[in-house]
């Protein structure tokens, strides 16, 4: 009787502060903004941070009275990260390191989808398992014979280490994307290329004419996503590359030797300090930071149209 | 000449296989082959001249060191374990409940979406590094604050540490969990609302609705998110084992042959973890 009644009280207080169906209570939205504003700080904290400390003068650091507001802008860190990283090269050269392998891997991620989605051939069941299972073979693995074989054929240093495997559906992440365009291509009605073929199509105008035209959500969003995890793959790019190609965050890596490079240690008032050190951080990633920010209806909305998720 | 009829569903396959032959041919070049010849290199010794590579047979000598005499490794793999019992539930649990907070209906959702996919771009090892170094990815002195003594003073080290651990690594584990929101987020949106609005007439509680019908509905992208964080987490560029990879490659004591001998040790072990993990997870759907 006594539990009876306590548990009628409990869930009439459940009632009020969490709500009920579609009426959240005022604690739980209480809860949600709290949680949200909170982890978004968490988030933003290191942006924010970095963005103001790029901006002190060596005083500004110096002095403890000052943490998030620099007495005056000072520019002059990022004139010198801007020199130390040879950021206009630098740039144009991830912008082709990270774009072409991405445009590549996007087309060759799309025929190679839509072959696994619309046609059936002996052994599909298990080429498919084992386009999946590529997924968590870590690249340590096959590195180091393909790094020998790029030796081999004098291929280090170029372009191709990355084009070759990106063309052949063996790029970064190759696997994610074509089974995002296997699960669009699945979802697709049969009834449209059908019709197609009955006019005569083939079946590559049928693919570039009907189905490529359909998946334009999917095939922004793996180029988006593949041109991301290009740009910052410094593991790869540090090995096939040598010293014959770059990307920023490969020259924000060894960003201290450059430095003692363009400013040898010694000459007064130049030493490194870790306002320029993030005003070089704050520019490698200016870039991507502004595509997010320009594209980000892609990156966050277009997720679902992607078919990411399969039905 | 005997012409040979193509039935349609012959020349059907014949198209399909052209389509994939790309990734056929790609995955006899760049996986198989490398995957074979990284094999036979873990049980050699390997020497890179200039006239090319040169390899004596060691049986399992690389093996056998990795395993019980290198102290580098063995130390960074019980760190590696360590660490992903503790990451990968935080990380998949953090994106899970993300993305049910920006799936309600909120204000400003479009700037929180914006500000929480922020770990989807921002994924090279340099800059998280630099991160790390400046100190901007954990809460500023969180030392000084009396609640951090407390739990460590009062509690037992066995469940002080993780959680004081939790707090320092915070916004690191976030930094992992951008692409886990996304997955999480496409598949709440596809969960088919009838079905909500059935609980709720029945009396079901937005906690019960959770635990009912959002959280069985999720697990099949639960494991996949599992699977992603584990992979995610054991090839990024700062993970040291892939450091002490790259660094032993070049190594004039240990080369090649013992480098290809760590990564199968540790593609062994990121299966397991694997194994364990879908395991374990797919007994629960049960």
């Amino acid at each position: 009787m006594w539990k009876n009644r306590s548990i009628n009280t409990a869930n009439k207080f459940r009632k009020r502060l969490f709500g009920m169906g579609e009426n959240d209570g005022f604690v739980f939205k209480a809860v949600v903004y709290l949680l949200l504003i909170g982890i978004g700080f968490v988030y933003l904290y290191p942006m924010l941070f970095m963005l103001v400390n790029s901006f002190m003068s060596l005083d500004d650091l110096v002095n403890s009275m000052v943490k998030w507001i620099p007495s005056t802008l000072y520019f002059e860190n990022y004139a010198k990260a801007l020199k130390v990283l040879d950021y206009k090269t630098t740039l144009l050269q991830t912008l082709l390191v990270a774009g072409v392998p991405a445009l590549l891997q996007t087309v060759a991620a799309a025929i190679i989808g839509y072959g696994f989605a619309r046609f059936d051939f002996p052994l599909k069941k298990l080429l498919f398992g084992l386009m999946l299972a590529t997924f968590v073979i870590p690249t340590q693995i096959t590195m180091m014979p393909t790094y020998l074989m790029f030796k081999k054929y004098e291929l280090l240093g170029s372009l191709e280490t990355f084009i070759y495997p990106a063309i052949l559906g063996q790029g970064l992440k190759s696997a994610l994307f074509i089974l995002i365009f296997y699960q669009f291509f699945k979802r697709i009605p049969a009834v449209l290329e059908e019709a197609a073929e009955i006019d005569g199509a083939g079946s590559l105008k049928i693919f570039y004419r009907i189905a490529i035209p359909m998946a334009v959500p999917s095939i922004i969003i793996v180029f988006l996503f593949s041109f991301v995890w290009y740009w910052n793959e410094t593991y790869l790019a540090g090995l096939y590359f040598g010293n014959e190609l770059t990307i920023l965050p490969l020259e924000l890596q060894r960003f201290a030797d450059s430095y003692n490079k363009v400013y040898p240690p010694g000459s007064p008032g130049n030493q490194l300090n870790e306002a320029i050190n993030l005003a070089g951080t704050m520019l490698t990633i200016a870039p991507l930071l502004i595509l997010y920010f320009v594209l980000q209806r892609w990156f966050v909305e277009g997720v679902d149209r992607s078919g990411i998720t399969g039905e | 000449m005997a012409r040979i009829r193509l039935t349609n569903k012959r020349r059907k396959a014949l198209i399909g296989l052209t389509f994939v032959s790309p990734w056929i041919v790609g995955f006899l070049i760049f996986t198989m082959y490398p995957m074979l010849h990284s094999m036979f290199l873990s049980f050699h010794r390997v020497k890179i001249t200039p006239t090319g590579i040169k390899t004596t047979y060691v049986g399992f000598e690389n093996y056998k060191y990795a395993i019980f005499s290198d102290p580098a490794f063995v130390e960074k793999v019980l760190k590696y374990l360590q660490e992903m019992a503790l990451n990968v539930p935080i990380i998949v649990v953090f994106s899970l409940i993300i993305a049910l907070l920006i799936n309600q209906k909120i204000k400003f959702r479009g700037l929180f979406r914006t500000i929480f996919f922020l770990p989807v771009i921002i994924t090279s090892g340099p800059v998280i590094n630099e991160l790390l170094n400046q100190g901007a990815t954990s809460i500023p002195n969180i030392e000084q604050y009396g609640l951090f003594t407390m739990i460590e003073n009062s509690l037992n080290p066995v469940i002080a540490e993780p959680i004081m651990y939790l707090f320092k690594q915070i916004i690191m584990v976030l930094w992992f969990s951008g692409v886990q929101i996304l997955i999480f987020l496409a598949g709440l949106q596809k969960v088919d609302q009838s079905i909500y609005e059935a609980a709720r007439i029945d009396g079901a509680s937005s906690w019960e609705i959770f635990w009912k019908v959002t959280l069985p509905d999720l697990m099949p992208l639960v494991i996949v998110n599992v699977i992603y964080t584990i992979v995610y987490v054991s090839t990024f560029a700062l993970n040291e084992i892939i450091i002490l990879i790259k660094n032993n490659m070049f190594s004039t004591i240990t080369g090649f042959g013992y480098a290809t001998a760590v990564a199968w040790v540790y593609f062994i072990i990121i299966m397991l973890m694997l194994a364990i993990w879908t395991g374990l997870l797919s007994m629960k759907k049960r």
